[in-house]
Protein backbone atom coordinates (compact mmCIF):
# COMPACT_ATOMS: atom_id res chain seq x y z
CA UNK A 1 0.00 0.00 0.00
CA UNK A 2 2.07 3.45 -0.85
CA UNK A 3 1.44 5.65 1.87
CA UNK A 4 1.41 9.35 -0.27
CA UNK A 5 -1.29 8.57 -2.82
CA UNK A 6 -4.73 10.04 -1.34
CA UNK A 7 -6.99 8.32 -3.54
CA UNK A 8 -8.35 4.62 -1.99
CA UNK A 9 -7.59 1.30 -3.46
CA UNK A 10 -10.19 -0.18 -5.24
CA UNK A 11 -11.04 -2.61 -3.05
CA UNK A 12 -10.39 -0.23 0.23
CA UNK A 13 -12.71 2.26 1.67
CA UNK A 14 -14.13 5.33 -0.29
CA UNK A 15 -13.21 2.73 -3.61
CA UNK A 16 -15.27 1.92 -6.74
CA UNK A 17 -15.68 -1.84 -5.27
CA UNK A 18 -16.05 -1.25 -1.72
CA UNK A 19 -19.06 -3.56 -1.45
CA UNK A 20 -17.15 -6.54 -2.35
CA UNK A 21 -14.52 -5.59 0.15
CA UNK A 22 -15.09 -8.44 2.44
CA UNK A 23 -15.50 -11.14 -0.47
CA UNK A 24 -11.89 -10.10 -1.70
CA UNK A 25 -10.27 -10.09 1.70
CA UNK A 26 -11.44 -13.23 2.64
CA UNK A 27 -9.39 -14.83 -0.59
CA UNK A 28 -6.85 -12.42 -0.15
CA UNK A 29 -5.75 -13.82 3.74
CA UNK A 30 -6.84 -17.21 2.80
CA UNK A 31 -3.49 -18.68 3.00
CA UNK A 32 -1.46 -15.78 3.84
CA UNK A 33 -0.97 -13.52 7.42
CA UNK A 34 -2.44 -10.05 6.50
CA UNK A 35 0.49 -7.48 6.27
CA UNK A 36 -1.92 -5.00 8.12
CA UNK A 37 -1.07 -4.94 12.32
CA UNK A 38 -2.63 -3.20 15.24
CA UNK A 39 0.08 -0.43 15.41
CA UNK A 40 -1.33 0.94 19.17
CA UNK A 41 -1.48 -0.53 22.10
CA UNK A 42 -0.42 -3.66 24.38
CA UNK A 43 -1.02 -6.56 22.34
CA UNK A 44 0.23 -10.14 22.66
CA UNK A 45 2.14 -10.87 19.67
CA UNK A 46 1.41 -14.65 19.00
CA UNK A 47 1.14 -16.60 15.61
CA UNK A 48 -1.84 -18.15 15.90
CA UNK A 49 -4.98 -16.58 14.93
CA UNK A 50 -8.78 -17.96 14.23
CA UNK A 51 -7.18 -19.54 10.84
CA UNK A 52 -3.90 -21.33 11.67
CA UNK A 53 -6.65 -22.95 14.24
CA UNK A 54 -8.85 -24.05 11.75
CA UNK A 55 -6.41 -24.94 9.26
CA UNK A 56 -4.61 -27.20 12.30
CA UNK A 57 -7.72 -29.06 12.74
CA UNK A 58 -8.44 -29.35 9.18
CA UNK A 59 -4.65 -30.98 8.91
CA UNK A 60 -5.57 -33.27 12.20
CA UNK A 61 -8.96 -34.43 9.78
CA UNK A 62 -7.22 -35.32 6.92
CA UNK A 63 -6.27 -38.78 8.40
CA UNK A 64 -9.76 -40.14 9.05
CA UNK A 65 -10.81 -38.48 6.07
CA UNK A 66 -8.75 -40.57 3.80
CA UNK A 67 -9.06 -43.50 6.19
CA UNK A 68 -12.47 -42.91 5.28
CA UNK A 69 -12.05 -42.97 1.36
CA UNK A 70 -10.69 -46.32 1.68
CA UNK A 71 -13.12 -47.87 3.65
CA UNK A 72 -16.13 -46.57 1.56
CA UNK A 73 -14.20 -48.72 -1.25
CA UNK A 74 -13.30 -51.49 0.61
CA UNK A 75 -17.13 -51.96 2.22
CA UNK A 76 -18.57 -52.05 -1.47
CA UNK A 77 -15.86 -54.42 -2.35
CA UNK A 78 -16.70 -56.89 0.10
CA UNK A 79 -20.30 -57.02 -0.78
CA UNK A 80 -19.17 -56.92 -4.70
CA UNK A 81 -15.65 -58.13 -4.96
CA UNK A 82 -15.13 -55.33 -7.89
CA UNK A 83 -12.84 -53.36 -6.14
CA UNK A 84 -9.24 -55.45 -6.21
CA UNK A 85 -6.14 -53.18 -5.11
CA UNK A 86 -5.95 -50.89 -2.44
CA UNK A 87 -5.59 -47.51 -4.66
CA UNK A 88 -8.90 -48.96 -6.52
CA UNK A 89 -10.72 -48.56 -3.15
CA UNK A 90 -9.37 -45.74 -2.12
CA UNK A 91 -9.81 -44.23 -5.73
CA UNK A 92 -13.77 -45.57 -5.58
CA UNK A 93 -14.55 -43.91 -2.11
CA UNK A 94 -12.68 -40.55 -3.16
CA UNK A 95 -15.06 -40.32 -6.06
CA UNK A 96 -18.18 -40.89 -3.64
CA UNK A 97 -17.08 -38.58 -0.92
CA UNK A 98 -15.74 -35.62 -3.20
CA UNK A 99 -19.20 -34.73 -4.34
CA UNK A 100 -20.10 -34.86 -0.41
CA UNK A 101 -17.08 -32.18 0.18
CA UNK A 102 -18.05 -30.07 -2.87
CA UNK A 103 -21.72 -29.55 -1.95
CA UNK A 104 -21.07 -28.97 2.00
CA UNK A 105 -18.43 -26.06 1.00
CA UNK A 106 -20.14 -24.55 -2.06
CA UNK A 107 -23.41 -24.54 0.08
CA UNK A 108 -21.97 -23.27 3.26
CA UNK A 109 -19.39 -21.03 2.13
CA UNK A 110 -21.74 -19.24 -0.16
CA UNK A 111 -24.07 -18.79 2.75
CA UNK A 112 -21.34 -17.01 4.98
CA UNK A 113 -19.80 -14.83 1.68
CA UNK A 114 -23.65 -13.86 1.35
CA UNK A 115 -23.92 -13.11 5.07
CA UNK A 116 -21.29 -10.81 5.06
CA UNK A 117 -21.42 -9.24 2.80
CA UNK A 118 -25.04 -8.28 4.04
CA UNK A 119 -24.10 -7.71 7.26
CA UNK A 120 -20.36 -5.82 6.11
CA UNK A 121 -18.51 -7.74 7.95
CA UNK A 122 -15.23 -9.82 6.86
CA UNK A 123 -15.59 -13.76 6.54
CA UNK A 124 -14.44 -15.85 9.13
CA UNK A 125 -12.61 -19.11 8.33
CA UNK A 126 -14.88 -21.00 10.83
CA UNK A 127 -16.93 -23.02 7.94
CA UNK A 128 -13.54 -24.43 7.10
CA UNK A 129 -13.97 -27.14 10.17
CA UNK A 130 -17.15 -27.45 9.62
CA UNK A 131 -17.37 -27.93 5.94
CA UNK A 132 -14.40 -30.60 6.28
CA UNK A 133 -16.44 -32.57 9.41
CA UNK A 134 -19.72 -32.74 7.57
CA UNK A 135 -18.89 -35.91 4.76
CA UNK A 136 -17.45 -37.11 7.56
CA UNK A 137 -20.25 -37.41 9.88
CA UNK A 138 -23.27 -38.64 7.31
CA UNK A 139 -23.77 -42.04 5.26
CA UNK A 140 -21.48 -42.21 1.59
CA UNK A 141 -24.82 -42.31 0.07
CA UNK A 142 -26.72 -39.45 1.63
CA UNK A 143 -28.10 -37.64 -1.73
CA UNK A 144 -26.83 -34.46 -2.36
CA UNK A 145 -29.60 -32.15 -2.39
CA UNK A 146 -30.27 -33.29 1.32
CA UNK A 147 -26.78 -32.64 1.75
CA UNK A 148 -27.47 -28.89 0.61
CA UNK A 149 -30.44 -28.20 2.24
CA UNK A 150 -29.23 -29.96 5.77
CA UNK A 151 -25.98 -27.60 5.47
CA UNK A 152 -28.25 -24.09 4.78
CA UNK A 153 -30.28 -24.56 7.02
CA UNK A 154 -27.18 -25.26 9.79
CA UNK A 155 -25.17 -22.58 8.66
CA UNK A 156 -28.56 -20.07 8.49
CA UNK A 157 -30.44 -21.23 11.61
CA UNK A 158 -27.09 -22.95 13.92
CA UNK A 159 -24.78 -19.92 13.08
CA UNK A 160 -25.55 -16.75 11.33
CA UNK A 161 -28.64 -15.96 13.35
CA UNK A 162 -26.73 -16.33 16.30
CA UNK A 163 -23.99 -13.65 14.47
CA UNK A 164 -21.68 -15.83 12.68
CA UNK A 165 -18.55 -17.86 13.41
CA UNK A 166 -17.52 -17.76 17.07
CA UNK A 167 -21.12 -16.62 18.09
CA UNK A 168 -23.07 -19.95 17.34
CA UNK A 169 -24.09 -22.26 20.67
CA UNK A 170 -24.83 -25.48 19.14
CA UNK A 171 -21.77 -26.97 16.73
CA UNK A 172 -22.99 -26.51 12.89
CA UNK A 173 -21.36 -29.53 11.55
CA UNK A 174 -23.77 -31.86 14.06
CA UNK A 175 -26.86 -29.63 13.52
CA UNK A 176 -26.56 -30.67 9.81
CA UNK A 177 -26.49 -34.11 10.41
CA UNK A 178 -28.95 -33.71 13.13
CA UNK A 179 -31.32 -31.81 10.33
CA UNK A 180 -30.70 -34.37 8.29
CA UNK A 181 -31.47 -37.84 10.76
CA UNK A 182 -34.50 -35.75 11.91
CA UNK A 183 -35.65 -35.21 8.23
CA UNK A 184 -35.08 -38.26 6.30
CA UNK A 185 -34.10 -41.06 9.07
CA UNK A 186 -34.84 -43.47 6.65
CA UNK A 187 -31.24 -42.40 4.70
CA UNK A 188 -29.34 -41.92 8.18
CA UNK A 189 -30.09 -44.83 9.89
CA UNK A 190 -30.97 -47.98 9.86
CA UNK A 191 -29.39 -51.12 8.45
CA UNK A 192 -29.21 -50.34 5.00
CA UNK A 193 -27.53 -47.20 4.52
CA UNK A 194 -24.31 -47.13 5.91
CA UNK A 195 -22.55 -49.31 2.92
CA UNK A 196 -22.34 -48.20 -0.98
CA UNK A 197 -23.30 -50.68 -3.34
CA UNK A 198 -25.31 -53.01 -0.72
CA UNK A 199 -27.45 -55.84 -2.46
CA UNK A 200 -30.96 -56.20 -1.88
CA UNK A 201 -32.07 -58.22 1.03
CA UNK A 202 -28.67 -57.85 2.77
CA UNK A 203 -28.53 -55.96 6.52
CA UNK A 204 -25.10 -54.00 6.72
CA UNK A 205 -25.92 -52.46 10.00
CA UNK A 206 -22.96 -50.63 12.12
CA UNK A 207 -22.16 -52.82 15.05
CA UNK A 208 -24.21 -49.88 17.22
CA UNK A 209 -27.36 -51.58 16.14
CA UNK A 210 -26.35 -55.34 18.51
CA UNK A 211 -25.58 -53.29 21.46
CA UNK A 212 -28.83 -54.31 23.09
CA UNK A 213 -29.48 -57.81 21.38
CA UNK A 214 -31.08 -60.01 24.14
CA UNK A 215 -31.73 -63.51 23.78
CA UNK A 216 -34.43 -64.09 26.92
CA UNK A 217 -33.08 -62.71 29.82
CA UNK A 218 -28.86 -62.61 28.69
CA UNK A 219 -27.79 -60.69 26.88
CA UNK A 220 -25.99 -61.30 23.94
CA UNK A 221 -24.85 -58.42 22.51
CA UNK A 222 -21.13 -59.30 22.34
CA UNK A 223 -21.64 -62.13 20.34
CA UNK A 224 -22.49 -59.58 17.44
CA UNK A 225 -19.45 -57.64 17.55
CA UNK A 226 -16.70 -57.13 15.28
CA UNK A 227 -13.17 -57.72 17.19
CA UNK A 228 -11.42 -55.28 18.71
CA UNK A 229 -8.74 -55.25 15.76
CA UNK A 230 -11.48 -54.52 12.92
CA UNK A 231 -12.89 -51.79 15.38
CA UNK A 232 -9.32 -49.77 15.98
CA UNK A 233 -8.33 -50.19 12.28
CA UNK A 234 -11.93 -49.38 10.72
CA UNK A 235 -13.04 -51.79 8.57
CA UNK A 236 -16.70 -51.83 10.02
CA UNK A 237 -19.76 -50.22 8.47
CA UNK A 238 -20.53 -46.38 9.40
CA UNK A 239 -20.43 -42.75 8.60
CA UNK A 240 -17.32 -41.94 6.92
CA UNK A 241 -14.99 -40.44 8.98
CA UNK A 242 -16.01 -42.33 12.03
CA UNK A 243 -14.40 -45.63 11.71
CA UNK A 244 -11.13 -45.79 12.34
CA UNK A 245 -9.75 -45.22 15.81
CA UNK A 246 -6.00 -45.08 14.90
CA UNK A 247 -6.98 -41.89 12.38
CA UNK A 248 -8.59 -40.47 14.49
CA UNK A 249 -6.00 -40.63 17.23
CA UNK A 250 -3.49 -39.40 14.91
CA UNK A 251 -5.95 -36.41 14.52
CA UNK A 252 -6.40 -36.22 18.50
CA UNK A 253 -2.06 -36.24 19.24
CA UNK A 254 -2.24 -33.04 16.44
CA UNK A 255 -4.91 -31.60 18.39
CA UNK A 256 -3.59 -32.16 21.85
CA UNK A 257 -0.16 -31.16 20.93
CA UNK A 258 -0.78 -28.10 19.56
CA UNK A 259 -2.97 -27.07 22.37
CA UNK A 260 -6.03 -26.51 20.40
CA UNK A 261 -8.30 -28.85 22.28
CA UNK A 262 -8.84 -29.94 25.60
CA UNK A 263 -7.17 -32.85 27.06
CA UNK A 264 -9.87 -31.84 29.73
CA UNK A 265 -12.87 -32.52 27.97
CA UNK A 266 -11.74 -36.09 25.88
CA UNK A 267 -10.36 -37.81 29.10
CA UNK A 268 -13.67 -36.69 31.18
CA UNK A 269 -15.67 -37.80 28.40
CA UNK A 270 -13.99 -41.29 28.18
CA UNK A 271 -14.47 -41.50 31.74
CA UNK A 272 -17.92 -40.73 31.65
CA UNK A 273 -18.41 -43.20 28.77
CA UNK A 274 -16.72 -45.88 31.20
CA UNK A 275 -18.55 -45.16 33.76
CA UNK A 276 -22.20 -45.75 32.10
CA UNK A 277 -20.96 -48.52 30.24
CA UNK A 278 -19.79 -50.25 33.21
CA UNK A 279 -23.05 -49.48 35.27
CA UNK A 280 -24.55 -51.19 31.84
CA UNK A 281 -22.75 -54.30 32.37
CA UNK A 282 -23.24 -54.19 35.72
CA UNK A 283 -27.48 -54.35 35.66
CA UNK A 284 -27.42 -56.91 32.60
CA UNK A 285 -28.43 -54.44 30.02
CA UNK A 286 -25.76 -55.42 27.41
CA UNK A 287 -22.70 -58.07 27.83
CA UNK A 288 -20.72 -55.49 25.45
CA UNK A 289 -17.68 -54.36 27.66
CA UNK A 290 -17.63 -50.96 28.88
CA UNK A 291 -14.21 -50.39 26.64
CA UNK A 292 -16.09 -50.99 23.36
CA UNK A 293 -18.14 -48.12 24.02
CA UNK A 294 -15.18 -45.86 22.87
CA UNK A 295 -14.30 -48.06 20.04
CA UNK A 296 -18.06 -47.62 18.53
CA UNK A 297 -19.94 -45.67 16.00
CA UNK A 298 -19.11 -41.98 16.46
CA UNK A 299 -17.62 -41.96 19.96
CA UNK A 300 -14.15 -41.46 19.54
CA UNK A 301 -14.86 -38.87 16.32
CA UNK A 302 -17.10 -37.19 18.43
CA UNK A 303 -15.02 -36.81 21.69
CA UNK A 304 -12.11 -35.44 19.46
CA UNK A 305 -12.94 -33.03 16.91
CA UNK A 306 -16.32 -32.07 18.08
CA UNK A 307 -17.03 -31.94 21.57
CA UNK A 308 -13.57 -29.81 21.82
CA UNK A 309 -14.67 -27.02 19.57
CA UNK A 310 -14.07 -24.13 21.12
CA UNK A 311 -16.63 -22.38 20.50
CA UNK A 312 -19.62 -24.63 21.61
CA UNK A 313 -17.60 -26.26 24.65
CA UNK A 314 -17.44 -24.85 28.07
CA UNK A 315 -15.14 -22.60 28.24
CA UNK A 316 -14.01 -22.35 32.49
CA UNK A 317 -11.58 -25.08 33.28
CA UNK A 318 -13.43 -26.88 35.75
CA UNK A 319 -16.60 -26.90 33.42
CA UNK A 320 -14.73 -28.52 30.93
CA UNK A 321 -14.56 -31.88 33.52
CA UNK A 322 -18.46 -31.69 33.85
CA UNK A 323 -19.11 -31.08 30.10
CA UNK A 324 -16.56 -33.54 28.99
CA UNK A 325 -17.88 -36.32 31.37
CA UNK A 326 -21.60 -35.73 30.61
CA UNK A 327 -21.23 -35.98 26.94
CA UNK A 328 -19.66 -39.67 27.32
CA UNK A 329 -22.29 -40.28 29.93
CA UNK A 330 -25.08 -39.50 27.85
CA UNK A 331 -23.88 -40.87 24.40
CA UNK A 332 -23.65 -44.34 26.32
CA UNK A 333 -27.18 -43.83 27.78
CA UNK A 334 -28.85 -42.88 24.58
CA UNK A 335 -27.03 -46.36 23.07
CA UNK A 336 -27.94 -48.22 26.28
CA UNK A 337 -31.26 -46.94 27.01
CA UNK A 338 -33.59 -46.02 24.03
CA UNK A 339 -33.68 -48.79 21.15
CA UNK A 340 -34.90 -46.13 18.78
CA UNK A 341 -31.91 -44.48 18.94
CA UNK A 342 -28.43 -46.48 18.01
CA UNK A 343 -26.36 -43.67 18.71
CA UNK A 344 -26.00 -41.19 20.70
CA UNK A 345 -23.01 -39.14 20.48
CA UNK A 346 -24.52 -36.39 18.26
CA UNK A 347 -27.60 -36.00 20.58
CA UNK A 348 -24.86 -36.09 23.65
CA UNK A 349 -23.17 -33.25 22.21
CA UNK A 350 -25.81 -31.11 21.28
CA UNK A 351 -27.24 -31.72 24.27
CA UNK A 352 -24.39 -30.47 26.04
CA UNK A 353 -23.76 -27.51 23.87
CA UNK A 354 -26.61 -26.21 25.10
CA UNK A 355 -25.87 -26.56 28.64
CA UNK A 356 -22.34 -25.40 28.39
CA UNK A 357 -22.79 -21.54 29.40
CA UNK A 358 -24.73 -22.54 32.27
CA UNK A 359 -21.89 -24.87 33.21
CA UNK A 360 -19.60 -21.39 32.59
CA UNK A 361 -22.19 -19.62 34.21
CA UNK A 362 -22.28 -21.53 37.65
CA UNK A 363 -18.47 -22.63 37.78
CA UNK A 364 -17.89 -18.55 38.17
CA UNK A 365 -20.76 -17.93 40.14
CA UNK A 366 -19.41 -20.32 42.53
CA UNK A 367 -15.61 -19.27 42.26
CA UNK A 368 -17.11 -15.92 42.93
CA UNK A 369 -18.98 -16.06 45.48
CA UNK A 370 -15.97 -18.38 47.29
CA UNK A 371 -13.67 -15.96 47.10
CA UNK A 372 -16.09 -12.87 48.63
CA UNK A 373 -16.60 -15.41 51.33
CA UNK A 374 -12.68 -15.43 51.58
CA UNK A 375 -12.54 -11.78 51.81
CA UNK A 376 -15.15 -11.68 54.68
CA UNK A 377 -13.71 -13.86 56.94
CA UNK A 378 -9.99 -12.14 56.55
CA UNK B 1 -64.85 7.13 13.71
CA UNK B 2 -64.04 5.52 10.82
CA UNK B 3 -60.54 5.26 11.44
CA UNK B 4 -60.93 3.91 14.44
CA UNK B 5 -62.69 0.94 13.50
CA UNK B 6 -59.86 0.21 10.71
CA UNK B 7 -56.89 0.64 13.40
CA UNK B 8 -58.98 -1.88 15.46
CA UNK B 9 -59.47 -4.11 12.65
CA UNK B 10 -56.19 -3.66 10.76
CA UNK B 11 -53.91 -3.35 13.81
CA UNK B 12 -54.13 -6.87 14.90
CA UNK B 13 -53.31 -8.88 11.55
CA UNK B 14 -50.15 -7.25 11.14
CA UNK B 15 -48.32 -4.62 13.73
CA UNK B 16 -49.81 -5.89 16.82
CA UNK B 17 -50.07 -9.82 15.69
CA UNK B 18 -51.07 -11.70 18.91
CA UNK B 19 -48.63 -13.94 17.64
CA UNK B 20 -45.63 -12.63 16.05
CA UNK B 21 -45.72 -9.25 18.15
CA UNK B 22 -47.17 -10.08 21.75
CA UNK B 23 -45.77 -13.61 21.02
CA UNK B 24 -49.06 -15.53 22.36
CA UNK B 25 -50.61 -18.76 21.79
CA UNK B 26 -47.64 -20.15 20.42
CA UNK B 27 -48.28 -23.70 21.98
CA UNK B 28 -51.77 -24.11 19.68
CA UNK B 29 -49.68 -22.87 17.22
CA UNK B 30 -47.20 -25.59 17.26
CA UNK B 31 -49.98 -28.53 18.05
CA UNK B 32 -52.15 -27.75 15.26
CA UNK B 33 -50.36 -26.45 11.95
CA UNK B 34 -49.26 -29.97 11.02
CA UNK B 35 -51.76 -30.04 8.02
CA UNK B 36 -53.49 -26.66 6.60
CA UNK B 37 -57.32 -27.91 7.19
CA UNK B 38 -56.91 -28.55 11.08
CA UNK B 39 -55.17 -24.81 10.93
CA UNK B 40 -58.19 -23.23 9.42
CA UNK B 41 -60.15 -24.93 11.41
CA UNK B 42 -58.78 -23.78 14.18
CA UNK B 43 -58.35 -20.18 12.90
CA UNK B 44 -62.09 -19.98 12.69
CA UNK B 45 -63.00 -21.42 16.17
CA UNK B 46 -60.92 -18.74 17.55
CA UNK B 47 -61.60 -15.82 15.80
CA UNK B 48 -65.44 -16.70 16.85
CA UNK B 49 -64.74 -17.72 20.39
CA UNK B 50 -62.27 -14.21 20.50
CA UNK B 51 -65.07 -12.65 19.10
CA UNK B 52 -68.36 -13.31 20.78
CA UNK B 53 -66.67 -13.46 24.33
CA UNK B 54 -65.62 -9.91 24.02
CA UNK B 55 -68.98 -8.68 22.47
CA UNK B 56 -70.53 -10.59 25.38
CA UNK B 57 -67.86 -9.35 28.32
CA UNK B 58 -67.76 -5.91 26.75
CA UNK B 59 -72.22 -5.94 27.12
CA UNK B 60 -71.88 -6.91 30.85
CA UNK B 61 -68.32 -4.91 31.49
CA UNK B 62 -70.04 -2.66 33.75
CA UNK B 63 -71.86 -5.19 35.49
CA UNK B 64 -69.12 -7.37 36.59
CA UNK B 65 -67.78 -7.00 39.97
CA UNK B 66 -63.50 -6.27 39.57
CA UNK B 67 -62.96 -9.00 41.93
CA UNK B 68 -64.21 -11.88 40.62
CA UNK B 69 -63.94 -10.81 36.87
CA UNK B 70 -61.70 -13.61 36.15
CA UNK B 71 -64.39 -16.51 36.91
CA UNK B 72 -66.91 -14.74 34.76
CA UNK B 73 -64.55 -14.45 31.79
CA UNK B 74 -63.88 -18.11 32.18
CA UNK B 75 -67.26 -19.07 32.27
CA UNK B 76 -67.94 -17.14 29.08
CA UNK B 77 -65.24 -18.36 27.21
CA UNK B 78 -65.89 -21.71 28.38
CA UNK B 79 -69.34 -21.48 27.48
CA UNK B 80 -68.49 -20.43 24.06
CA UNK B 81 -65.49 -22.93 23.50
CA UNK B 82 -68.03 -25.93 24.20
CA UNK B 83 -70.48 -24.62 21.66
CA UNK B 84 -67.88 -24.58 19.03
CA UNK B 85 -66.39 -27.91 20.10
CA UNK B 86 -69.80 -29.75 19.92
CA UNK B 87 -70.48 -27.69 16.76
CA UNK B 88 -67.61 -29.32 15.66
CA UNK B 89 -68.41 -33.25 16.48
CA UNK B 90 -71.77 -32.39 15.20
CA UNK B 91 -70.32 -31.59 11.57
CA UNK B 92 -66.98 -31.94 11.22
CA UNK B 93 -66.18 -34.76 13.24
CA UNK B 94 -62.84 -36.18 11.55
CA UNK B 95 -61.34 -32.53 12.34
CA UNK B 96 -62.51 -32.46 15.49
CA UNK B 97 -60.88 -35.74 16.37
CA UNK B 98 -57.68 -34.61 15.02
CA UNK B 99 -57.51 -31.48 16.38
CA UNK B 100 -58.36 -33.43 20.19
CA UNK B 101 -57.89 -31.38 23.20
CA UNK B 102 -56.36 -28.22 20.99
CA UNK B 103 -60.30 -27.33 20.63
CA UNK B 104 -61.15 -27.37 24.43
CA UNK B 105 -57.96 -25.79 25.02
CA UNK B 106 -58.59 -22.99 23.47
CA UNK B 107 -60.23 -21.76 27.06
CA UNK B 108 -56.25 -21.42 28.54
CA UNK B 109 -55.20 -19.38 25.04
CA UNK B 110 -53.13 -16.73 26.28
CA UNK B 111 -55.15 -14.33 23.34
CA UNK B 112 -58.47 -14.66 24.25
CA UNK B 113 -58.27 -14.29 28.14
CA UNK B 114 -55.94 -11.34 27.00
CA UNK B 115 -57.97 -9.53 24.57
CA UNK B 116 -60.92 -9.56 27.40
CA UNK B 117 -58.76 -8.14 30.05
CA UNK B 118 -57.12 -5.25 27.91
CA UNK B 119 -59.75 -4.20 25.48
CA UNK B 120 -63.31 -5.80 25.96
CA UNK B 121 -63.43 -4.36 29.81
CA UNK B 122 -62.81 -0.98 28.52
CA UNK B 123 -64.68 -0.57 25.53
CA UNK B 124 -67.78 -0.47 23.96
CA UNK B 125 -69.44 -3.72 22.58
CA UNK B 126 -69.27 -3.40 18.40
CA UNK B 127 -65.98 -2.08 19.02
CA UNK B 128 -64.71 -4.87 21.41
CA UNK B 129 -66.50 -7.94 18.44
CA UNK B 130 -64.36 -6.23 16.03
CA UNK B 131 -61.14 -6.53 18.08
CA UNK B 132 -61.67 -9.86 19.17
CA UNK B 133 -62.88 -11.01 15.75
CA UNK B 134 -59.50 -9.10 14.38
CA UNK B 135 -56.97 -10.82 16.92
CA UNK B 136 -59.00 -13.90 16.04
CA UNK B 137 -58.14 -13.55 12.02
CA UNK B 138 -54.15 -12.15 13.15
CA UNK B 139 -53.86 -15.48 15.01
CA UNK B 140 -55.12 -17.91 12.29
CA UNK B 141 -52.92 -16.08 9.60
CA UNK B 142 -50.25 -17.06 11.02
CA UNK B 143 -51.84 -20.70 11.74
CA UNK B 144 -52.49 -20.87 8.15
CA UNK B 145 -48.96 -19.65 6.67
CA UNK B 146 -47.07 -21.95 8.94
CA UNK B 147 -49.72 -24.89 7.95
CA UNK B 148 -49.15 -24.12 4.56
CA UNK B 149 -45.17 -24.52 4.45
CA UNK B 150 -45.59 -27.68 7.00
CA UNK B 151 -47.87 -29.68 5.09
CA UNK B 152 -46.45 -28.53 1.85
CA UNK B 153 -43.00 -29.87 2.95
CA UNK B 154 -43.82 -32.47 5.46
CA UNK B 155 -46.04 -33.83 3.41
CA UNK B 156 -46.12 -32.82 0.28
CA UNK B 157 -49.91 -32.09 0.15
CA UNK B 158 -52.20 -29.23 0.49
CA UNK B 159 -55.33 -29.76 2.44
CA UNK B 160 -55.23 -33.03 1.64
CA UNK B 161 -54.36 -32.86 -2.31
CA UNK B 162 -51.16 -34.02 -3.54
CA UNK B 163 -48.99 -30.60 -4.61
CA UNK B 164 -45.24 -32.48 -5.26
CA UNK B 165 -45.55 -34.51 -8.10
CA UNK B 166 -45.24 -38.47 -8.08
CA UNK B 167 -41.88 -37.61 -10.39
CA UNK B 168 -40.62 -35.99 -7.79
CA UNK B 169 -40.19 -38.66 -5.77
CA UNK B 170 -39.20 -41.00 -8.32
CA UNK B 171 -36.17 -38.50 -8.94
CA UNK B 172 -35.37 -39.09 -5.30
CA UNK B 173 -37.31 -36.78 -3.25
CA UNK B 174 -38.26 -37.43 -0.15
CA UNK B 175 -40.82 -35.43 2.42
CA UNK B 176 -39.25 -33.60 5.58
CA UNK B 177 -39.88 -35.45 8.51
CA UNK B 178 -38.57 -32.46 10.62
CA UNK B 179 -41.27 -30.49 9.52
CA UNK B 180 -43.86 -32.23 11.08
CA UNK B 181 -42.13 -32.16 14.28
CA UNK B 182 -42.96 -29.25 16.53
CA UNK B 183 -39.68 -27.84 16.62
CA UNK B 184 -39.59 -27.10 12.97
CA UNK B 185 -43.31 -25.12 13.40
CA UNK B 186 -41.26 -23.11 16.26
CA UNK B 187 -38.26 -21.90 14.14
CA UNK B 188 -41.11 -21.22 11.31
CA UNK B 189 -42.51 -18.74 13.32
CA UNK B 190 -39.42 -17.61 14.20
CA UNK B 191 -38.49 -16.73 10.39
CA UNK B 192 -42.00 -15.26 10.02
CA UNK B 193 -40.94 -12.94 12.81
CA UNK B 194 -38.42 -12.38 11.15
CA UNK B 195 -39.80 -11.11 7.78
CA UNK B 196 -41.74 -9.07 9.61
CA UNK B 197 -38.91 -7.32 11.67
CA UNK B 198 -37.11 -6.42 8.78
CA UNK B 199 -40.79 -5.10 7.05
CA UNK B 200 -41.20 -3.03 10.30
CA UNK B 201 -38.56 -1.22 11.47
CA UNK B 202 -39.65 0.22 14.73
CA UNK B 203 -40.16 -3.40 16.13
CA UNK B 204 -36.42 -3.36 15.83
CA UNK B 205 -35.01 -3.46 19.78
CA UNK B 206 -32.14 -1.21 20.32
Amino acid sequence: MEENTNKPGLFEKGGKLWFLHSTIDAFDTFLRVPATVTSRGAHVRDAIDIKRVMIMVVIALVPAAIFGMWNVGYQHDLFNGDLPGLFDKFWFGLLKVLPLFVVSYVVGLGIEFASAQIKGEEVNEGYLVTGFLIPLIVPVDTPLWMVAVAVAFAVIFGKEVFGGTGMNFLNPALLTRAFLFFSYPSKMSGDQVWINGLPDGVSGATPLTHMLDHSGDVATGLENMPSVSDLVIGTIPGSVGETSIIAIALGAILLLWTGIASWKIMLSSVIGALLVGWLGNVFGVTNVPAYYQLLLGGFAFGTVFMATDPVTSAQTECGKWIYGFFIGALCVVVRLFNPGYAEGMMLAILLMNTFAPLIDYVVTSRAASARAKKGQIA
Amino acid sequence: MDAKIKETLLNPIFKGNPITVLVLGICSSLAVTVELKGALVMSLSVIIVTGLANFILSLLRNTIPMRVRIIVQLVVVAMLVILVDEILKAFAYPVEKQLSVYIGLIITNCIVMGRIEAFALGNKPFASLLDGLANGAGYGLILVIVAFFRELLGSGTLLGARIIPESFYEAGYMNNGLVILPPMALILIGCIIWVQRSLQKDLQEK
